[in-house]
């Protein structure tokens, strides 16, 4: 932090033009003039008050370091040193600091004052670190004269394949104002590196993605979840198979920070859930040095490794959202990582009765990731307001739906074996006899989502189940 | 503006670490053969095992748990103390 500048002794004033009540005592400054020393600091325009030779304080230095969050504000200093202050005008306070009677005769008794320049929001960032008061302890990664900013990012390795937004030192602090928690936490250990990740570092990549500074709790959960034991993220990396970390977002903060659950939920357009799922990534291949080609051993991979959020349409829903089924209170703010292929369509524009769209989803599960495959993987059932509409009409629970997948989902060992079907691919022999689930208890999770308007349904099929693979893990929302 | 970027990244020092020096024999050292459990690893390390015997050399085996995470802490040090040398089969 730089050494304070003094200030002059006396009476001291800051002000600014474009502030009613600066305009109102501007009479009362000029009759402090001529009765006692008197240094008036103008915000905003030099020139300003008419008649008084104030000094330019338009760089907010003298502001900013003396911490005023008002104007007027009027000081007294001795030796030095702040010994009385007071914000806004009030004739009697005025008074007994000035020692001078009858000031602005004709005025208000009192009248509040503006924001102080030196505290507005869209500057403050930028004052701190103009100012050195920056605590961040990243590294500085100073660009030369001929490169290229965005050029220089991707030189870097830092990029996803997308533009980033610069992380500058003010955009940082920016965004660190979303959180409640200091820029050197420790957030997680993060995959494949094992590298202490701090908020900071959070906040770093958060601004790459271009994320608003109000999703960085949401972001720093997905983090929070992704980098535990049951969700594997180091596997989930290293695996050929094509699944990625998937977000879903529960409670009321989805509607605070503007999360899309409805019209083209799994697509592109809303901010929150392009950016929120891009700055996990975006951590885990910066901080956590996972890279595709290097740890990230992906065959296909999928679209949604570049971001995959999205939030749950609680309030359309028939059922408890996810979160609740997953054991945390209604009305929590959480995030469910899920480790999920790319979304598919199931479509059914003519059942009307719940068995018949029951049925229809469970031939559909039936083909995740292989229809001889059982056991072995986990699905995210998204399901649409039109279709939840045919059970929510029939009384039909998440429960009793999920009861009645589970039923016919039961396959016979001998459509499952190697060989069956003329096709190589499949279970050993030894399940022949057996009839096997196509998922294990808890294998399948429900979630709604989507536009009104379309019979459909998507499922996300999940990478390898268990404790080789991955669970699906929720976090709660800390801000 | 905008010439001073923070960086995003976990600002591991780019000098590669140090390799220990390779040995100049096999004769009396141990290695130590590390399965990450993918089917037919032990098939690879079986054979190598044969050929280090033959060269001289004391043979420990070891297997990850699981080769989708990471060996734990404690294999790790269990390999670093017991071994002179470790060969990792990689995949099926």
């Amino acid at each position: 932090m730089a050494s304070l500048p003094p200030l002059p002794e006396g009476l001291v004033a800051f002000v600014k033009r474009d502030c009613p009540t600066c305009l109102l005592v501007e009479p009362v400054l000029v009759q402090l003039a001529k009765q006692a020393p008197l240094t008036v600091f103008s915000q905003d325009d030099p020139e300003f008050p008419d008649g008084l030779d104030s000094v330019d304080d338009t760089s907010l230095e003298k502001s900013w370091h003396h911490q005023i969050e008002t104007v007027p504000t009027l000081l007294r200093v001795k030796d030095g040193v702040e010994v009385e202050r007071r914000q806004g005008w009030h004739r009697k306070e005025w008074e007994a600091t000035s020692g001078i009677d009858g000031l602005g005769p004709g005025l208000p008794e009192y009248r509040p004052g503006c924001g102080s320049l030196s505290v507005d929001p869209n500057l403050s960032s930028e004052l701190a670190v103009r100012f050195g008061a920056s605590t961040l302890r990243s590294r500085r990664v100073e660009l030369a004269e001929a490169e290229d900013e965005m050029e220089a990012m991707f030189d870097r390795g830092w990029s996803d394949g997308l533009p980033l937004v610069a992380p500058t030192e003010a955009r940082v602090l920016a965004m660190l104002e979303g959180t409640t928690r200091s820029a050197d936490e420790t957030v997680a250990v993060v995959p494949p590196d094992l590298v202490d990740c701090t908020v900071e570092k959070v906040a770093i990549n958060a601004v790459m993605a271009g994320c608003k500074p109000e999703y960085l709790p949401v972001v720093i959960a997905a983090i929070e979840a992704a980098c535990t034991d049951e969700f594997n993220m180091h596997g989930l990396l290293a695996t050929t198979m094509p699944a990625g970390p998937v977000i879903i977002v529960n409670g009321p903060i989805r509607r605070r920070i503007g999360m899309n659950s409805g019209k083209n939920v799994f697509g592109q357009d809303n901010r929150a859930n392009s950016t929120i799922g891009r700055a996990l990534q975006l951590v885990i291949r910066n901080v956590g040095g996972g890279r595709p080609g290097d740890v990230d051993r992906a065959a296909h991979g999928n679209p949604g490794k570049l971001s995959f959020c999205f939030a749950e349409d609680e309030e359309g829903s028939p059922w408890e959202p996810l979160s609740v089924t997953l054991g945390k209170d209604a009305g929590v703010d959480t995030v469910t990582l899920f480790a999920g292929e790319g979304p598919r369509c199931i479509v059914d524009q003519l059942s009307r009765d719940p068995d018949s769209l029951a049925r229809s989803f469970a031939v559909n599960l039936r083909t995740l990731h292989h229809p001889k495959l059982a056991l072995a993987f986990d699905c995210m059932l998204a399901i649409g307001p039109e279709h939840s509409r045919i059970f929510r009409q029939a009384g039909w629970s998440k429960q009793r739906l999920l009861d009645r997948l589970g039923e016919l989902l039961q396959i016979p060992g001998s459509e499952l074996v190697r060989g069956a079907d003329g096709i190589a691919e499949g279970l050993p022999a030894g399940v022949k006899g057996a009839t096997l689930p196509k998922f294990l208890p808890g294998g399948l999770l429900l979630v709604h989502c989507g536009g009104g308007a379309g019979l459909f349904s998507a499922m996300i099929g999940g990478w390898v189940r268990g404790s080789m693979g991955s669970q699906p893990v929720i976090q709660e929302i800390r801000p | 503006m905008n010439r001073v970027l923070l960086d995003p990244t976990s600002e591991r020092s780019p000098a590669q670490r140090e390799r220990l020096p390779r040995l100049d024999t096999l004769e009396g050292k141990t290695v130590g053969l590390l399965d990450i459990s993918k089917p037919r690893g032990d098939i690879f390390l079986n054979r190598l095992q044969l050929e280090l015997e033959k060269r001289g050399a004391r043979v420990e085996r070891f297997s990850k748990p699981t080769f989708t995470k990471p060996a734990p802490v404690d294999l790790r040090h269990d390999i670093a103390t017991r071994c002179d040398a470790v060969i990792e089969a990689l995949a099926d």
